[in-house]
């Protein structure tokens, strides 16, 4: 799960990591009046929206007045604001956090994430920071710093000290980064972060050490244990059908293509999207009924697949482990019934309870193409989304 | 008798396509008396496994569906000489479970559980390499050596013994590959969920390495995901060490950039983890590489006849 800047930052502020003074506003006027309550000469207006690289799409401006703050915010509010994240089609930008201004002597990077391959949380900090942290790994990998912490020890002091001094800090500032750095270890620890990303961290004038941007993510299996995060989420951030799906256990993620899927298993559901490319076809969707869906679940993921328009065809693969064939065929029926199915339905069933779902679509008087093998129901598929008898 | 020492004897003795689990393995389960805890354990008893009880905290000296129930692993472990356990526990109890196998030094952990928090998985990972257990999963469909032992939720009827050992990243993708090599009569000689999960306790390489060794496995089948790079690292290690061809898939080919498919493993952060670039890797490194997930029966027929 994603959230905003100034949540992440009033999180961080929780676990002692220096931030800026900051507000949030959602008019131009309560954007001047938290500029006003925060005092100083120098404001920065950012867009708050779950998208990286606001900056270059006219989201984070700087104003030197409090009219200019007004300004800013006014033409921020509402604005569609389009990044190398959000796609072409942009995100309209609903909230604007007002923070102080400071005097920028150096940008550094810092983050944490796990490193699959040594299975340990893992600092990587750079001298590079405020730019693209993908780019500096690519071009001059040997900036980027990395120190893993063991899981029995959790934090040590020397892990700071060892990624400041090679990110080139002195004197003071290696203490106040160290404390900077524990502090973003206890975050990452204490609410299940699976990314916690500063970019960039910057040393002021006077010595501080200070976040200016924070990208907070967090484990999604962890979210049971904190309420506190999940009360974060902001769902006008997050795709409806997606959350939707999420309800009645159903991964789904919506795609370019025109064939809808219905699948069960992760690995499977995508396996099935890369046979119907490599057929020619193109995937509407990727979407994982899970191993314990009944049929007001499959019954679900079909309106889903069908609320998007594209689709032209649909194709349910199912191998019956802990999902049993029966139910899904079951779910099918009623679907295609209650929604009145219009398009071709092509379907693959394989493994538990096999002759029983097929029983039920052949006993259902629905016209169902049924497949034999995952090969013929790709080309089956492929064909039907082209408008072809199949 | 003590786990370990039962596990050598069993080293000692030599079954077909026996990896990890066989005829002699006596499985108990973590989690029993649960719905699903209960259904699988009977399924696995069913196909053969010799099931001889389970745990549930709070339950102990009941009998559930003819089998005794113990409050603690190491209590069941030393009644009923159970050296695998299978967990059943749900995602906030689960690492506690895998703990506890630990601790009674349970040889073969198997964890189906979805959805574990990767930094509790973290810390557990740590622990088990420092101790006597092997820990396959979390978020798998387990493991079977067709015709002798089945621990896990796959169906068995799809099985047949052979001498294809199979490792995968996904379940049903798995069901998939196994179909495939029964329908030719290939079979297979052991088959290995790992696990979706970024954090697992046993990799494409720890499971390679029994399959290079097993003098009943001919072949392998490796199915992969996106995400991390477990299978570049892999397709490394069989270059310079395998002596028995492999076949590969890798599931994702057309999945979007930073989107999580499903499992929580299956995400694409860098350049590095497409399912193009390791595609790449696998066919620099000799591997025959199946960019269908339908042709991997066939790829296997293959590289047998060669």
């Amino acid at each position: 799960m994603n959230v905003h800047e100034y949540q992440a930052k009033e999180l961080m502020r929780e676990f002692g990591i220096s931030v800026l003074g900051g507000q949030v506003a959602t008019t131009a006027d309560e954007a001047m009046k938290a500029a006003e309550a925060l005092g100083g000469s120098v404001w920065v207006v950012k867009a708050q929206i779950h998208a990286g690289g606001r900056g270059k799409g006219g989201g984070v401006k700087i104003a030197k007045s409090l009219d200019e703050v007004k300004a800013h915010a006014e033409s921020i509010l509402g604005m569609n604001l389009i990044t190398h994240q959000t796609g072409p089609e942009g995100k309209e930008v609903g909230k604007v956090f007002v923070e102080q201004g400071c005097d920028i002597d150096h940008e550094y990077y810092v983050g944490i994430v796990l490193d699959r391959n040594t299975s340990k949380i893992t600092f990587m900090a750079s001298s590079e920071g405020g730019v693209e942290i993908e780019k500096v790994a690519e071009e001059t990998p040997e900036k980027i710093i990395k120190a893993s912490v063991d899981p029995s020890v959790g934090f040590s002091p020397y892990i700071g000290r060892k990624l400041a001094y090679a990110i080139g800090l002195k004197g003071d500032s290696v203490k106040k980064a160290v404390k900077f750095f524990e502090g973003l270890y206890n975050m990452y620890i204490a609410k299940d972060c699976s990314i916690a990303e500063i970019n960039p961290l910057v040393s002021t004038k006077d010595g501080d050490i200070i976040a200016l941007d924070a990208k907070i993510n967090f484990d999604d299996n962890a979210l049971m244990r904190h309420p506190e995060i999940e009360a974060l989420r902001d769902v006008t951030e997050e795709s409806s059908q997606e959350l939707d799906a999420a309800k009645y256990g159903l991964s789904y993620i919506s795609l370019d293509g025109n064939i809808g899927c219905l699948v069960n298993g992760a690995g499977l559901a995508m396996g099935t999207m890369d046979i119907i490319t490599l057929k020619g076809g193109s995937p509407a969707n990727f979407l994982d009924v899970g191993g314990s869906a009944n049929k007001e679940a499959v019954e679900k993921a079909f309106s889903i697949i069908l609320e998007d328009k594209n689709v032209k065809a649909i194709m349910v693969n199912i191998f019956g482990g802990i999902m049993k064939c029966d139910i899904i065929a079951e779910g099918v029926v009623a679907a295609a019934k209650s929604l009145e199915l219009k398009v071709p339905l092509v379907v693959r069933l394989e493994g538990t309870n096999v002759a029983i779902g097929k029983k039920i679509l052949n006993d259902s008087g629905l016209k169902i193409t049924a497949a034999d093998g995952l090969d013929d129901a790709a080309t089956k598929a492929v064909a039907a989304a082209e408008g072809k008898e199949v | 008798m003590r786990p370990q020492k039962r596990l050598q004897q069993l080293k000692a003795r030599r079954y077909r396509g026996a990896i990890l689990i066989n005829r002699d393995t006596k499985l108990f389960t973590v989690g029993y008396t649960g719905k699903q805890g209960t259904f699988h354990s009977l399924q696995s008893k069913d196909y053969g496994t010799q099931f001889v009880g389970g745990v549930t905290p709070g339950k102990g000296g009941v009998m559930h569906e003819g089998h005794p129930v113990f409050n603690s692993t190491a209590e069941c472990v030393d009644k009923t000489g159970a050296d695998a356990a299978m967990i059943f526990v749900p995602p906030p109890f689960a690492a506690d479970a895998i703990m506890e196998c630990v601790d009674a030094e349970v040889p073969l952990i198997v964890a189906i559980t979805e959805g574990i928090p990767i930094n509790d998985m973290v810390k557990v990972k740590a622990a088990v390499q420092n101790s006597k257990s092997r820990l396959i999963g979390p978020n798998c469909p387990g493991l079977i050596t067709p015709g002798e032992c089945k621990i896990g939720i796959m169906p068995g009827h799809i099985h047949m013994p052979g001498r294809v050992g199979v490792i995968s990243r996904s379940g049903t993708l798995t069901y998939e590959a196994v179909y495939q090599l029964t329908q030719r009569e290939i079979g297979q000689s052991t088959c290995v969920g790992i696990g979706g999960d970024p954090v697992n306790g046993t990799n494409f390489i720890d499971v390679l390495k029994l399959f290079n060794a097993d003098p009943d496995t001919d072949a392998v089948i490796m199915i992969g995901e996106i995400g991390g790079s477990a299978e570049t690292d892999a397709a490394k290690w069989i270059q310079d060490n395998m002596k028995k061809p492999v076949v590969s898939f890798i599931a994702g080919a057309s999945a979007p950039k930073g989107k999580r498919m499903g499992h929580a493993g299956a995400i694409i952060s860098g350049g590095d983890d497409t399912a193009e670039s390791k595609f790449r890797v696998l066919e620099e490194c000799g591997i025959c590489v199946a960019r269908s997930p339908a042709e991997l029966g066939q790829k296997v027929e293959e590289v047998l006849k060669q």
